[in-house]
């Protein structure tokens, strides 16, 4: 079976300073993808190349086996979605118009919508548990439901691969939990690849099926939680003291932070 | 039913605008400085009774290309500043942001001081003085920068304020009757309309607005943001470019026509868009009409208010238009 996405020694840079060198990794189909690294890695930027935002300086990357310069840019939104971390807000478009913009791939010419378009967006929006808002402005919802309004927007476009920047930055825990479940679901009942950047290593051992663990643009750790969340390899990523031992709730690693002045009476 | 829900409500707001707009183009008719004859435009429209020649030239001669070409300039003008909204993401856009008002007036102007005709001379100085500037505006900001909005704005803004020092040094050389005429100009005059003109901006015009509609729904996911619009499937660069050189092109020809009608095209797409939230593909059929009808209810009370002669167009359009949006603002805030 081919990889959802495969890359080949990409490389990249702004202006004279790289941010990407040398990758070179796969991700399986219908797999949970997270990528994990400190500031500054190049996380984002990767995850821009992946959706098409951004074209890389060099390298190859295949998308479900084919070459991601033979995608029609239609085609690569039909393929993948993108859930970004911050979006404009200067005009204020009800919950059921952004997440029916999930469907422009699909439009004719016009741009009108048609019934199955919108019967697509309602099961989307039930999906992630934001059908009581359809109604609502952008504007008048709180973190967490614009981050599962933004979701079934992507679902609404049905890719293959969701990608995801940070969506679980500035939520409270229970809602964290939320956006997970979901995304673990959508992974389980609609075959969906999920790859999703954050710096929430805890969520990441538990929800990922491989991480990537970036620093300074190169691969530091690529594998199961188990494999890549060693606190030598998290040292050598954050260079910080870091604490690695079994999560009580399952076979996965948990990390606690060490706070310097533990650390300090300890050596 | 096969029709989907949007093209319902797209009608059906089209249709009362478009009621509005009837009305205003039959007073446009009825009213003017030779008195009101509500009845001989029934009577005229209608084809019935012995109609009275003199009130036929008037009605029909005069009074009905002046109609239709506020008509088309208003529902210009509303769509230009609609575009350039979405366009730049900056509420504050008006057709005119990016300097085209500045470049035909300066055309303008040399034309008038070089004792040229209305039309067509005047009229083609002015249209080389705004697509002079549109080229200066795009060479400024050609390959990547052309999608960040802010180096367009400001292109904009320097291209206009130089134009504004420029217009003011040939108002400060000229003294004899032409004054009056530039001044005209500036505010805006529609009193120049003939059908043989109508035709060609509509000729001109048409073809624009239909490739706009056939835009709209690109216009909504730009509002998003470029990169959000890309991952949905959106050529962004071409139709950024379409956009602004579509746009552009079809203000030109109004401003040139009519020179400079104001703050139709800021508060129009404003207004609509309280009334009937952010989705072009309502908002550019609205505009169309909602900013013809209400260019032709300006265009009648610039001609019936004064006593003697009439004001010039734009001085209404911003007398009504400012005081009406900032109630519309503070109700929509509650």
């Amino acid at each position: 079976m081919n990889p959802a996405i495969a890359i080949t020694n990409l490389n990249h840079a702004y202006g004279d300073s790289p941010v990407l060198k040398n990758l070179s990794f796969s991700i399986r189909k219908g797999s949970f993808f997270i990528i994990i690294g400190p500031n500054g890695s190049g996380k984002t930027t990767l995850l821009k190349i992946i959706s098409g935002i951004i074209k890389p300086g060099k390298g190859r990357m295949q998308i479900l086996g084919r070459p991601f310069d033979g995608y029609k840019q239609r085609t690569l939104a039909k393929t993948i979605a993108l859930v970004p971390q911050i979006v404009s807000e200067d005009f204020p478009f009800t919950v059921m118009e952004l997440v029916l913009m999930g469907r422009s791939p699909y439009l004719n010419i016009l741009g009108l919508e048609q019934p199955g378009d919108l019967k697509i967006a309602k099961q989307a929006m039930a999906f992630t548990g934001v059908e009581h808002l359809a109604n609502r402005k952008l504007d008048q919802l709180s973190g967490g439901e614009r981050q599962r309004v933004f979701i079934a927007r992507a679902i609404c476009q049905e890719p293959q691969i969701i990608l995801l920047d940070e969506p679980t930055a500035s939520l409270d825990l229970a809602h964290q939990g939320r956006v997970m479940d979901l995304m673990e679901r959508l992974k389980n009942e609609k075959g969906m690849t999920i790859v999703m950047v954050s710096h929430d290593v805890n969520l990441a051992a538990m929800y990922g099926d491989s991480l990537l663990l970036l620093k300074q643009g190169q691969i530091v750790g690529i594998g199961d939680p188990g494999e890549v969340l060693t606190y030598q390899t998290l040292e050598q990523a954050y260079g910080c003291t870091l604490l690695v031992d079994k999560s009580p709730l399952g076979e996965f690693p948990r990390v606690t932070l060490v706070p310097q002045r533990l650390n300090q009476v300890e050596s | 039913m096969k029709s989907p829900f949007i093209l319902k409500r797209l009608l059906i707001v089209s249709f009362f605008l478009a009621l509005l707009l009837f009305v205003a183009v039959f007073l446009g008719l009825a009213m003017g400085s030779a008195g009101s004859e509500i009845k001989a435009v029934l009577r005229s429209l209608l084809k019935q009774g012995n109609s009275d020649s003199l009130l036929e030239t008037v009605i029909w001669g005069i009074r009905f290309p002046r109609v239709l070409t506020a008509t088309l300039v208003g529902a210009t003008l509303s769509l230009g500043g609609l575009v350039f909204q979405a366009l730049l993401r900056n509420p504050l856009a008006e057709p005119y942001i990016l300097g085209i008002s500045g470049g035909s007036a300066v055309g303008a102007i040399i034309g008038i001081l070089m004792g040229f005709a209305r039309f067509p001379g005047v009229s083609l100085t002015a249209f080389a003085g705004s697509m002079a500037t549109l080229l200066l505006i795009l060479a400024l900001s050609t390959g990547k920068s052309i999608l960040k909005k802010d180096s367009l704005l400001l292109s904009g803004v320097m291209v206009n304020a130089f134009c504004s020092a420029v217009i003011m040094f040939l108002i400060s050389l000229t003294q004899d009757s032409r004054l009056h005429n530039i001044i005209f100009w500036l505010m805006g005059d529609l009193s120049m309309a003939d059908m043989g003109q109508v035709r060609i901006l509509l000729v001109m015009l048409l073809p624009c607005f239909v490739l706009l509609f056939f835009l709209s729904h690109r216009m909504n996911l730009l509002l998003l943001g470029k990169e959000m619009a890309l991952t949905m499937g959106v050529n962004v660069k071409v139709v950024t470019v379409t956009l602004l050189v579509v746009t552009s092109f079809m203000v030109s020809i109004t401003v040139s026509h009519c020179g400079l009608l104001g703050f139709v095209g800021l508060v129009m797409p404003h207004l609509l868009r309280l009334l009937l939230g952010p989705d072009h593909r309502v908002l550019v059929p609205a505009c169309l009409i909602g900013g013809g009808a209400y260019m032709v209810f300006c265009d009648l009370l610039a001609r019936v208010l004064p006593r003697q002669g009439e004001m010039p167009g734009g001085v209404i359009t911003a007398m009504i238009g400012a005081p009406l949006f900032i109630f519309l603002l503070k109700r929509s805030k509650r």
